[in-house]
């Protein structure tokens, strides 16, 4: 092996790797998103069942998978920083968590905009709903955790632990529509198939990849503030601060 | 392509509310985060400068 991943594992190295590395990112989602909306309102179909309130899919169903993905990814990085002590794993869940909780929100809000049409209500509280709220209320929690705590080690490991406890709510999630009786329709995509139109599984799939993109983008600028917080008695950040 | 005028790509069929509305505040969040984002590297910057001239002193 000539690359040595524990070189980037180094706050200092991975500064300047997030920072080359974010506006990639940031392009090709922006890039991407152009394509899935214009995909999702000028060449996907008018539904059969919903006509053309189904569209909200193209944002609903992304935010929705990135609410929960980005929440298992801060489990993960949580479990790493728990068992190893790498500082840069504790700074990574704090850089995703934001984004994180505005992607809940999101599934949320438009999730009611369009229940409103479909179902007559604008929130009900069946399993889908209601677990997918507890989701906001906890990236909520882990923020306010964080902020409350001043010693950041300390608040680290709090933040880890909640986020680990609180991961036992994706998968209530995501196997809600199947273990209880939700309003909420079944999942649209199974490891068996789908019950989509193709045209319309590819404008929410390029949807999906767009906001994964943004996710880390928005990520590695976060941690790159955050690294120089926590490394500001450093030489290499004293350098920094100089010559900007 | 569904739409015959633009008065009917926005009207959606009647879900003009819950569709724009959706996506509205969709991009009104992103947009917000985008702003944080930028803002908050330089703020940081400035703050830490501003620290270590404390110190300095």
């Amino acid at each position: 092996m000539s690359i040595s991943w524990f070189k980037y594992s180094s706050p200092a190295t991975f500064y300047g790797l997030a920072g080359t590395l974010a506006p990639w990112f940031a392009w090709s989602a922006g890039i991407l998103a152009v394509i899935g909306l214009y995909i999702g309102f000028f060449v996907a179909p008018t539904d059969f069942q919903q006509g053309e309130a189904y569209r909200v899919i193209f944002i609903h169903v992304p935010a929705a998978w990135m609410s929960m993905f980005i929440y298992l990814v801060m489990a993960f990085w949580s479990a790493v920083g728990l068992a190893w002590n790498t500082r840069l794993s504790f700074m990574m869940a704090r850089a995703l968590a934001p984004t994180g909780a505005i992607f809940a929100f999101l599934s949320l809000w438009t999730g009611a905009l369009w229940g409103k049409p479909m179902w007559g209500a604008w929130w009900v509280w069946d399993a889908r709903l209601t677990s997918a709220l507890i989701l906001f209320f906890l990236y909520v929690g882990i923020m306010a955790l964080w902020s409350a705590i001043d010693d950041r080690r300390r608040g680290d490991k709090a933040g880890a632990l909640l986020i680990l406890v609180g991961a036992i709510n994706v998968p209530i999630i995501y196997f809600s529509v199947k273990w209880w009786n939700t309003l909420h329709q079944g999942a649209s995509i199974t490891p068996s198939g789908t019950s989509m139109d193709q045209i319309m599984l590819w404008g929410m799939l390029i949807m999906a990849i767009a906001a994964w993109l943004y996710t880390i983008a928005a990520a590695l600028i976060r941690v790159r503030s955050i690294i120089l917080e926590s490394e500001r008695q450093t030489e290499w950040v004293a350098n920094i601060l100089e010559h900007k | 392509m569904d739409w015959a005028s633009w008065d009917e790509f926005w009207a959606m069929g009647g879900y003009g509310l819950y569709v724009w509305g959706s996506y509205g505040v969709f991009m009104l969040a992103i947009l917000i985060e985008i702003i944080l984002l930028r803002r908050g590297q330089k703020e940081t910057l400035k703050r830490l400068k501003r620290l270590k001239t404390w110190e300095t002193q």
